[in-house]
């Protein structure tokens, strides 16, 4: 059986450090990009729900950046 | 640039909110109806296509895949297009998803009345119709991702993301969980056995919560939210980063539902830390949901759709916080098994899918019949009597969750259990289902009252088929202005892989060693492969789905030691499962746990329960099964049972599969001489034979090796 192949992994307790090393790195990336990123960007992103093409255009006001 | 001119599709957004409501009203009649069996045994109705263990897959599968899933596939037709700025790529991809689905949803609603249930929850339809829904998903996926390469708009919306995880986590999670060998043309076995196939199960079973009741929803929340508060989301950033850690993190927690069982420790913690994590990206988008009412507050007191949407949000966040709170194992030990997890899903289920898909359907159903909500006075009557609902089915459910564990686990001052017959704490719980069902009913109520709201808007306005639309063709080739996440936006393949690779990682680490590692699993010797009647039985278990109120695991505790293995004092141990294909742990226990029953009673004791279940203990709810005595046990199939499982690896000797019907006959026999000493005739023929030979099984393995080490 497939299952059977290894008998054992060295350091099985290992397996959860690798995990949380793997997110933490992760995680930090992903908050420098977001601190960091262009401003106009993101204002452009939140826009576009309200602009589908059509002639029923929803208007935003009130605009102010967050985070 | 010049403008292109082109149309949206609406009429398969139609189609789908019609598919919404129909199967929406549907499965919350199944539920009421099987709440109600629960304190009024005879609306089981005395047959075999009606009985709890059979209707509770169908409710949990059509408010799941039907309702929730037609809600879903609706919202994201409609919001995709204009998102992107283009028609569906295919129109004949668009309906071939839809009658496909809808195609598998009558499928479901004939087998599991049938029996037709391979028990894994949420996982219940058979291999045929797994198949089906394999290919429907991957018609789905390739309409929209074409739809993605054929875009207008460059960059992709949040919600587009949320959209691709749900589909590529999906077909992943139903592919490895549905691995199986086929039987009969309906009837499969779990590739996986015992420990192994819980793990997968339950793996698959959270993150069928995550990615097909969470993701695409919240996808849907960051678009039809600023389109209903006529604002944009609060922020930008906190969703990327919702979206990131939350598919990432979610991926890891399923091992929280086998707490104290015998999955592997380390396998357990792990599940535990990733949950507890969990909260701080629900949150975030819970906290992003709300605060996109900013400035616009006032508008929740008057206008419907924002109502529910607001309730929705907030029952996210309740449910997401409950949740990594019962994956703490001291609270897990409490409320696993109980009431308290049928009030936490429904939260989820009730409060954020069900209100988010009202809001959705007020919100859309006048858009595209253009024209106004028919009555904004009975939209507002329908939010009360969901919130309505939503409280009354809750609370009872966490009083009568709460009330039971604790009465499981009482001890009098002698050292004893004090509630000795695990009937005397059903009993004790009954009047909280009846007000469970009241809340039920006042949900549906609502539900009902949205139906004809909906139908009298249609009535009053004029369907747009083709929705005109113009916008600049996406100029490829230009560059990203920003980072590295901008690119990402752009390019959508890229996105999906890197998607696909943060859900596999954590899938990955979580499995690999439980299925390499042979120590994980100890073995114990005297735990034989069942015999063919025993294999007949345990089918017909899985048949009449007893796992539903049944388990088959008794916790490491001293309450359910006691309570469960007095003479021998033995919890369940993962090498008592290596022959079960599928596991037949269970999630909930409105009936005892049966790991340790076989030798409990006699064979007559079992005939009498199944025939007439209060006759014997006074005030059961459990059901009659008198089909069990009449219907015959399908020793054509004994055969390919043997060599189906020989095939994934339980040891039956080259050849046994010839045999195994004398084998079969021989047991039979016995049992029923067994039941003539009693007094009681029936053919060796009978299912409940087979059934009895299963449950006297139970348990004996572990006790038959513990005589072996005494007598040494």
């Amino acid at each position: 059986m497939h299952k059977n192949i290894l008998q054992s992994i060295e350091n099985v307790a290992i397996w959860p450090v690798i995990s949380f090393v793997i997110f933490f790195l992760f995680f930090i990336i992903l908050l420098w990009y977001v601190i960091t990123v262009d401003k106009s960007f993101i204002h452009y992103m939140k826009e576009l729900p309200a602009d589908d093409g059509t002639d029923n255009k929803t208007s935003n006001q009130n605009e102010t950046e967050h985070l | 640039m010049e403008l292109q001119q082109f149309n949206y599709d609406n009429r398969i957004v139609k189609a789908f909110i019609i598919a919404t409501v129909v199967f929406g009203l549907i499965g919350m009649l199944v539920g009421l109806t099987a709440a109600i069996q629960l304190f009024y045994p005879v609306f089981n109705f005395d047959s075999q296509y009606t009985t709890f263990g059979r209707i509770r897959p169908l409710h949990t599968n059509a408010v799941i895949f039907a309702f929730v899933g037609n809600a879903m596939f609706a919202g994201i037709y409609y919001s995709m297009q204009r998102l992107l700025k283009t028609r569906m790529y295919s129109d004949i991809l668009s309906w071939i998803n839809f009658w496909g689905w809808q195609l598998i949803i009558v499928a479901a609603v004939i087998t599991l009345p049938l029996g037709l249930t391979t028990s894994k929850e949420y996982a219940e339809l058979e291999w045929p119709i797994d198949i089906a829904i394999a290919v429907v998903w991957v018609v789905f996926g390739w309409n929209m991702i074409a739809t993605i390469l054929v875009r207008r708009e460059k960059h992709m919306y949040v919600a587009i993301w949320f959209y691709i995880a749900t589909f590529i986590t999906v077909a992943v999670l139903h592919i490895v969980n549905s691995f199986g060998v086929p039987v009969t043309a309906f009837k499969s076995y779990s590739w996986y056995a015992g420990v192994q196939d819980a793990l997968v199960q339950w793996w698959y079973g959270h993150n069928a919560v995550a990615f097909f009741l969470t993701t695409p929803f919240l996808g849907l929340m960051y678009y039809y939210l600023p389109k209903a508060a006529n604002r944009p989301v609060y922020s930008y950033r906190l969703s990327i980063i919702h979206f990131w850690s939350l598919i990432f993190i979610y991926i890891w927690a399923g091992p929280h539902h086998l707490l104290y069982t015998s999955l592997p420790d380390w396998a357990q913690s792990l599940g535990t830390v990733f949950s507890i994590m969990l909260i701080a990206p629900s949150w975030g988008g819970m906290l992003n949901g709300l605060l996109t009412l900013r400035g616009a507050w006032d508008r929740v007191r008057e206008d419907p759709v924002l109502k529910f949407m607001v309730v929705a949000v907030t029952a996210y966040g309740m449910a997401t916080l409950e949740g990594p709170l019962l994956s703490l194992k001291n609270v897990n030990a409490i409320a696993h098994f109980t009431d308290w997890i049928i009030a936490h899903v429904h939260v989820g289920g009730l409060g954020w899918n069900g209100f988010l898909t009202f809001g959705m359907l007020y919100w859309l159903v006048p858009r595209l019949w253009r024209t106004k909500l028919y009555s904004t006075g009975l939209a507002n009557v329908h939010f009360w009597l969901g919130t309505l609902g939503i409280i009354f089915y809750a609370v009872p459910m966490y009083i009568s969750g709460i009330t039971q564990s604790l009465m499981w686990q009482e001890f009098n001052s002698e050292g004893f259990l004090v509630y000795k017959n695990f009937l005397e704490t059903t009993v004790q719980i009954l009047p909280m289902y009846m007000l469970r069902a009241a809340g039920g009913a006042l949900y549906l109520a609502g539900a009902i009252i949205m139906t004809y709201n909906l139908i009298r808007t249609a009535q009053q306005g004029s369907f747009l088929k083709d929705e005109a639309a113009e916008a600049a063709p996406y100029a490829r080739g230009t560059r990203s202005t920003g980072g590295w996440h901008q690119v990402l936006e752009s390019k959508p393949i890229l996105f999906t892989v890197l998607a696909l690779i943060a859900i596999l990682i954590g899938g990955v680490i979580e499995m690999v060693p439980t299925f390499l590692v042979k120590s994980n699993v100890p073995t114990i010797t005297s735990v034989k492969p069942y015999t063919p009647l025993e294999l007949h039985g345990r089918d017909i278990y899985i048949r009449e789905g007893c796992v539903g109120c049944h388990t088959q695991m008794v916790r490491p505790f001293r309450s359910e030691v006691e309570r469960y293995d007095p003479l021998n004092g033995e919890y369940s141990k993962a090498g008592e499962y290596v022959y079960d294909h599928p596991f037949l742990w269970g999630s909930k226990r409105t009936g005892p746990d049966l790991q340790r029953v076989g030798g409990k009673y006699s064979d007559s004791w079992h005939f009498n329960h199944m025939y007439q279940p209060d006759a014997v203990s006074a005030n059961s709810i459990m059901p009659a099964y008198p089909w069990l005595f009449s219907q015959s046990i399908r020793k054509s199939e004994t055969e390919a049972k043997i060599r189906a499982l020989r095939k994934i690896g339980v040891p039956y000797d080259e050849g046994y599969e010839s045999i195994a019907v004398q084998d079969l006959e021989a047991q039979a026999k016995q049992i029923v001489e067994n039941l003539q000493a009693d007094n009681i005739e029936i053919s060796a023929d009978a299912e409940i034979v087979a059934l009895i030979a299963y449950l006297q099984r139970l348990g004996r393995d572990i006790q038959a090796g513990k005589q072996a080490s005494t007598e040494q």
